[in-house]
């Protein structure tokens, strides 16, 4: 844990026992039993947005507290540590960051606000494909009167059927696959020409597909420069992904948690199965992967907290390596139960089906230990 | 505090103006080198030594009376960096083989005033070298069946039996020891940690050769040999726990994984010369590329945490529980970087000598065949993991028996 201030402080006590208290995998398990179209409970969205949350990151003239990604790391931990489902990432992180690293003064007045009190959700509806690409946007952006006209698809949208607009880039010159060319725009749920979809994936939190067609836009709801979108969309990426990190640690953490007590609990062969060496050796194992991980996350926040230039580097090793500790973790927690971690009753599977989708989730370990790689120039 | 700290920085600095010396600007690799041998230290380098000793530094956080300077960790670190700053290096820790880093610390928290007073100022001041009889032949991992027996004789012990992996015996002044005084005890229960000089009839030493070569390890035998009474550290029979806390002293100095000098060619520069890259600056292996990157992750991961443990300590580093991860963690970092620095040369990498292989090249091999000892030696790889296992996660102890 890295030296927190006395604010920090504060926020981390609070999220670890008001999550632990009133948002906890048994109310998960509600949302998901429910079958709720929405993947949360709406009152634990509102309590989130109560305490603050939601202005973590967002400057004090737009309603927000402007505490920085280290300080929304530590709620991210505690919310990964109970699976606690809520567009508390996809909007307050991810959307803030775009409207906020986009500098469209216009959209900054009109959703920071919005983004804290809750009544807007902005999610970014980037993929087109299953595999993490964000340079392969195709969804066209044709001029079209003053404005945009746009024609596309965008799937795994997260919080997709909770937004009520989406940070769209749409391609608006050159190819698939070229960085130049992409444009960021804000495109309104509820715009005519946009419908959208629920996907059930294995975490049952709420993804949606996303269509445009023929959506007329405005000029001003580009976020950023026309054709120069993908310089903003790597930095929202990467605090995404930093983000994500914490949330992956604290998810891994809890499932590490889980297993060392089922360690020192369950009894085998006269003895808990704890004092057996290959498991003793395997609990140090994972518990020394915890915390070299947790190092890494803590400095991915804290590079892009002072804007450090090796952000990158910080958030691709992160993402590779947390991902890795928590695919690790949620295999273990399942394995080290034995038979009743494979049942849909006990808690382990939650862990396993989130850890993926967590990983897969704006590139895999293998995207980022190729980027790694790039980053160090070879 | 900081401002205290700026104050103490600028102090530092003015004292390095007029003390160190400037010809050893630079030198720092010479000069832990010739601190490795006995009175290796000659002019200006002996003289440095000296000002060190005079001001303290050598052992900055020990009391001023017993030749540190009394300084906090913050202040040590400060000192450490302005040494840096112009080049300048401690050799005390080299000078007085385990002394400082081990016995030092050991010997400020069990000893008596009188032992303080006595071999502290030796280690701080760098004139005496201390080496360590822990390991036996038939005593290693599980170090607590050591059998060599020591015998309570008028005012000393007399002690007879064998070490082995004694780090510098050869060219030490003083052995801690750690011996049997118990027998018909319980292994743990009859141990004592005793002090004793290497300069008498009843000790022999014998360098050992490894597969990388020369080594500074040695055997070490006691025929009678003699520990005065009042050098023994802690109780008698209760040297176990003395022990413990010498061995988690011995971790911590084992966490760091220094990877690479600044000066040195990078891991994927090299690669990038001996195997190419493609059309895209890839270099042209890509399992090879894959395992480089991990290590680089393993390195990065490593260093990190050093810093973070050491922030969340703001300062007051002590022994910690961390320091079992951190050896396993700096060992992988450096057998694996060794091991594809050997990968990446080919056959080039694979000299023992001669005019055909590069410095660099002959270093890593040696460095590489030795580095198969950092899995072995201070609590081996395995032994970390039950520490781990047992000391942090709270498990239950898996190798005593009964």
């Amino acid at each position: 844990m890295a030296a927190l201030n006395e604010e920090q402080t504060m926020i981390r006590d609070q999220a670890k026992s008001w999550v632990a208290e009133q948002a906890p995998v048994r109310a998960f398990r509600e949302v998901r039993d429910s079958g709720a179209e929405l993947a949360f409970a709406p009152k634990t969205w509102q309590g989130m947005i109560e305490m603050g949350w939601t202005g973590i990151i967002i400057p004090e003239e737009f309603g927000g507290s402007d505490l920085g990604y280290m300080t929304f790391g530590l709620v991210l931990e505690e919310t990964g540590r109970h699976l606690t489902a809520s567009p508390l990432f996809a909007s307050a992180l991810v959307g803030a960051s775009a409207i906020l690293l986009g500098n469209n003064e216009g959209l900054k007045q009109s959703v920071l606000p919005g983004i804290v009190s809750g009544e807007q959700v902005v999610t970014l509806a980037l993929e087109e494909g299953p595999r993490h690409k964000p340079e392969g946007t195709a969804l066209k952006a044709e001029k079209s009167g003053k404005g945009f006209k746009l024609n596309g698809d965008k799937t795994f949208v997260m919080e997709g059927m909770a937004a009520t607009s989406y940070v769209v880039p749409a391609r608006t010159s050159g190819a698939p696959g070229d960085t130049n060319g992409i444009t960021l725009f804000l495109v309104d749920a509820n715009a005519k020409g946009v419908s959208r979809n629920p996907m059930h994936m294995i975490d049952c939190r709420g993804y949606a597909n996303v269509s445009l067609k023929d959506v007329e836009l405005d000029a001003d709801r580009i976020i950023g420069e026309l054709d120069q979108g993908y310089g903003v969309l790597e930095q929202v990426l990467d605090r995404a992904r930093a983000g994500l990190c914490a949330e992956m640690h604290g998810t891994a953490a809890q499932a590490f948690d889980m297993a060392l007590e089922y360690l020192k609990t369950r009894v085998q062969f006269g003895q808990v199965i704890g004092s057996f060496q290959a498991l003793g050796h395997r609990a140090a194992d994972l518990y020394t992967a915890k915390e070299l991980t947790r190092s890494c996350f803590e400095a991915a926040l804290k590079a892009i907290d002072e804007g450090a230039e090796n952000a990158p580097e910080m958030v691709a090793l992160s993402k590779a390596r947390v991902g890795e500790f928590l695919r690790d973790m949620s295999d273990q927690v399942i394995q080290i139960h034995g038979g009743i971690g494979m049942t849909d009753e006990f808690d382990a599977g939650f862990y396993l089906k989130r850890a993926r989708t967590l990983e897969t989730a704006y590139g895999n370990q293998g995207y980022h230990n190729d980027r790694y790689a790039k980053l160090l120039g070879f | 505090m900081s401002e205290d700290l700026t104050a103490f920085r600028s102090e530092v600095s003015d004292w390095l103006k007029t003390s160190f010396p400037a010809s050893l600007k630079g030198k720092a690799a010479e000069i832990v080198e010739a601190s490795s041998e006995r009175d290796g230290l000659k002019g200006d380098a002996l003289e440095w030594r000296k000002a060190l000793a005079a001001k303290g530094y050598g052992a900055p956080t020990w009391p001023t009376e017993y030749g540190g300077a009394g300084l906090t960790h913050p202040q040590a670190k400060v000192v450490g960096e302005e040494m840096a700053k112009v080049g300048a290096v401690n050799p005390m820790p080299v000078l007085t083989g385990m002394g400082i880093t081990m016995v030092g610390p050991t010997v400020l928290e069990y000893g008596t005033d009188e032992q303080k007073a006595k071999h502290l100022p030796g280690i701080a001041s760098g004139e005496v070298r201390w080496c360590l009889g822990l390991s036996e032949p038939n005593a290693g991992s599980d170090l607590a069946s050591l059998s060599t027996k020591a015998v309570l004789d008028g005012d000393n012990f007399v002690l007879n039996g064998q070490k082995v992996w004694t780090s510098g015996a050869d060219k030490s002044d003083w052995c801690g020891a750690v011996v049997r005084t118990n027998p018909d005890a319980k292994k743990r229960d009859g141990i004592s940690f005793v002090m004793l000089t290497m300069d008498q009839k009843g000790v022999e030493t014998r360098p050992i050769k490894l597969i990388s070569g020369s080594s500074p390890f040695c055997e070490t035998y006691f025929n009678d040999a003699l520990a005065e009474k009042a050098d023994l550290l802690g109780k008698q029979n209760d040297g176990w726990s003395v022990v413990k806390r010498l061995l988690q002293h011995e971790r911590q100095s084992q966490t760091s994984a220094r990877t690479s000098s600044g000066k040195s060619e990078s891991l994927q520069d090299m690669a990038k010369r001996f195997v190419g890259t493609d059309t895209e600056g890839r270099l042209d292996d890509p399992d090879l590329r894959a395992r480089i990157t991990r290590h680089l992750m393993d390195s990065k991961l490593h260093s990190l945490t050093v810093d973070r443990i050491t922030a969340e300590a703001r300062g007051n580093v002590e022994v910690s529980a961390a320091a079992s991860i951190l050896k396993n963690s700096a060992t992988n970092v450096a057998q694996t970087r060794a091991e594809l620095h050997m990968e990446i040369a080919g056959s080039q990498g694979l000299g023992w000598e001669g005019a055909e292989f590069g410095a660099a090249e002959l270093e890593n091999v040696r460095g590489w065949l030795f580095g198969k000892a950092m899995s072995i030696y201070g609590g081996s790889y395995e032994v970390q993991k039950n520490i781990i296992s047992k000391n942090i996660l709270g498990l239950p102890e898996t190798t005593q028996k009964g």
